[in-house]
């Protein structure tokens, strides 16, 4: 038999139900990859001790059998979700100390449907980064490895891409502001899906950008995608942008018959300097659909230019009045204090201490583009781009375009410290594909399509219309069946 | 727009985030790179267009302004790095 780690979910609820594994046994051979995980610096806190028990109460719901499709299942969670008890903080050193006393509507939802909770995965610190460097507890690495580098694993969702990819859990939570679940797991070879917004409830998430956090699955497969989606997704009185829509099975949609769907290539995806391969890869996954039936049309979304520029107004400007509620009063870190300082001094060493730079530059920038005399000149400007970059894809969608096809990140992962001495911006380009997809609030998924010359994974997007997860999934699922990607990293950990 | 030292400082005070002052000719740079970035976006004919402010056409959902939640100061304060007979301590906030 295989190793039990390296089951996704939808082997594993199969094996469950015939009586062929137990919850346990897959939960213990998770633990024992993680164990002999540590050069990967994927989990940064494990919670054995809740796995088994509520591995245990899975295996005997199965065996009464009333068990949700994901009973049993053992999960990693990024430690952008609040989960009680269990040390969360967003990777950032200002929330050290912190035990959330409070779930996640998310990871409450996982746990009712008896999955298991292995623990907490390292990310970007505050989910703000594209390399899973910006992390207080140091950089997750790629298991795909070509020579002696220390590859990324992308980021903010680093740890989730690379625990998935190595096999250390069946799947993962990840959270996507600007491309946080598909570009990584297009550097890891693994399947990530950013629902519509309010699609999954934003309760417990620490919160980076409200306008464009949405949380979702990172699996190894289409299908394990649309079953962690039913139990991840929902209505919740707690989140006020959560949709009230019932929650469709994402799984029978899985038909792999795109025969008639129109999908849509964007001109203005063919950015000037993007690598032969990546170029090629599109083109390869384009022919795929094409065979499977799809009609393949060529389509403009012409504010496309803008999207970073007016996604690194917002995203910033929100995120520094989110993360205003740092100030060493109410959890986490607080800065010592000299002699007459008073509570201003304490906001501001708090913060210089608790924040990493990223983080501060972004509350910085964030400040300014929303202090008085700036306000019209970037943030609102932003917000009015980002009206017209929703358009461009309602036009399309209004076409009759049922998806779109994109390339999902600019390059394959890159060595650890090879950005250390770029501009910041050099590092939003990452983004470039992914962002637009958050400025408009559509669903997007990154599937493993193929190997560059190196041998390293690349991935390509797939956009679908606000809503429709079930038809995007199935598109997604037959170009996952016409790639055939199957590779692995070989374990050098 | 250029971000010039004295600007650096003034936004690192708003964001109440300690910068030292030999720091803030590099961080005035780099606010600098980022907003020139930004400054793209007045290529982009804005006229007549409305700011989005909802994702999902949605108006938010309200319920009945009634008490839901309560009595937990216990966990509430369980996370303060100070907290003392039930309050959050802080410095001293009025001379």
């Amino acid at each position: 038999m295989t190793d039990l780690n390296t089951f996704g979910i939808a082997d594993a609820r199969d094996a469950l139900r015939k009586g062929d594994v137990t919850s346990l046994e897959l939960t213990e051979a998770c633990l024992g990859a993680i164990e002999t995980s540590g050069a990967l610096n994927a989990f940064v806190h494990n919670t054995p001790e809740i796995a088994r028990t509520q591995a245990a109460a899975a295996d005997a719901r199965i065996k009464a059998g009333d068990a949700p499709d994901m009973c049993g299942i053992p999960l990693g969670i990024k430690d952008l979700f609040c989960t009680k008890g269990v040390p969360g903080q967003a990777a950032s050193r200002i929330l050290e100390g912190f035990k959330p006393e409070y779930e996640s509507t998310i990871t409450q939802q996982l746990w009712d449907a008896g999955s298991v909770m292995l623990g907490k995965l390292n990310m970007d610190e505050f989910a703000m980064g594209s390399s899973n460097e910006t992390s207080v507890y140091g950089d997750a690495v790629n298991p795909w490895k070509v020579d002696d580098r220390k590859l990324t694993p992308g980021g903010s969702s680093g740890g989730s891409a690379a625990a998935v990819a190595a096999d250390l859990c069946m799947a993962a939570t990840g959270t996507d502001t600007g491309g946080s679940i598909r570009q990584p797991a297009a550097f890891a070879g693994i399947t990530g899906l950013k629902p519509t917004y309010g699609r999954c409830s934003r309760w417990g998430v620490v919160a980076f950008a409200s306008s464009l956090d949405q949380a979702g699955p990172m699996t190894k497969s289409v299908r394990d995608a649309a079953i962690m989606l039913g139990a991840m997704a929902g209505h919740d009185a707690k989140d006020s942008t959560s949709a009230e829509l019932a929650v469709p099975d994402f799984e029978a949609a899985l038909t792999g018959d795109i025969r008639g769907k129109k999908i849509g290539i964007p001109k203005e995806y063919r950015m000037e300097g993007m690598p032969q391969e990546i170029e090629q890869l599109w083109a390869d996954g384009t022919a795929m659909l094409k065979d499977a039936g799809a009609e393949i049309v060529d389509i403009t979304l012409p504010h496309t230019k803008y999207a970073l520029p007016a996604y690194y107004v917002v995203a910033p400007a929100e995120a520094s009045s989110n993360l205003a509620r740092y100030d060493g009063v109410r959890f986490g870190h607080r800065a010592k204090i000299g002699q007459g300082d008073g509570i201003t001094e304490m906001y501001e060493k708090t913060r210089a201490e608790g924040f990493g730079p990223e983080v501060q530059r972004r509350v910085m920038i964030g400040t300014y583009v929303l202090s008085a005399g700036f306000y019209d000149a970037y943030y609102n400007r932003a917000r009015k781009v980002r009206s017209l970059i929703k358009k461009d894809f309602e036009d399309v969608f209004a076409q009759g375009v049922d998806a779109i096809l994109t390339p999902a990140t600019p390059s394959a992962a890159f060595g650890l410290g090879e950005m250390a001495e770029a501009d910041p911006v050099q590092m939003y380009l990452n983004d470039v594909f992914t962002v637009t997809v958050n400025l408009a609030g559509l669903p997007g998924i990154a599937v493993p399509v193929g190997l560059d010359k190196q041998g390293l994974p690349l991935g390509l997007q797939l956009i679908g219309r606000p809503w429709e997860e079930g038809d995007l999934l199935n598109t997604a699922y037959a170009l996952e069946q016409a790639a055939g990607f199957v590779a692995k990293p070989a374990k050098w950990w | 727009m250029s971000i010039d030292i004295t600007t650096a400082a003034r936004v690192a005070k708003l964001a109440r985030i300690a910068v030292p002052q030999d720091d803030l000719p590099k961080l005035a740079d780099e606010l600098n790179g980022i907003i020139a970035f930004m400054e793209q976006l007045n290529e982009v004919d804005v006229d007549g267009v409305e700011p989005m402010t909802s994702v999902t056409p949605q108006r938010l959902t309200r319920r009945e302004d009634v008490v839901t939640d309560g009595s937990q100061q216990e966990a509430v304060l369980k996370n303060a790095p100070d907290a003392r007979e039930g309050f959050f301590a802080v410095p001293k906030v009025v001379e």
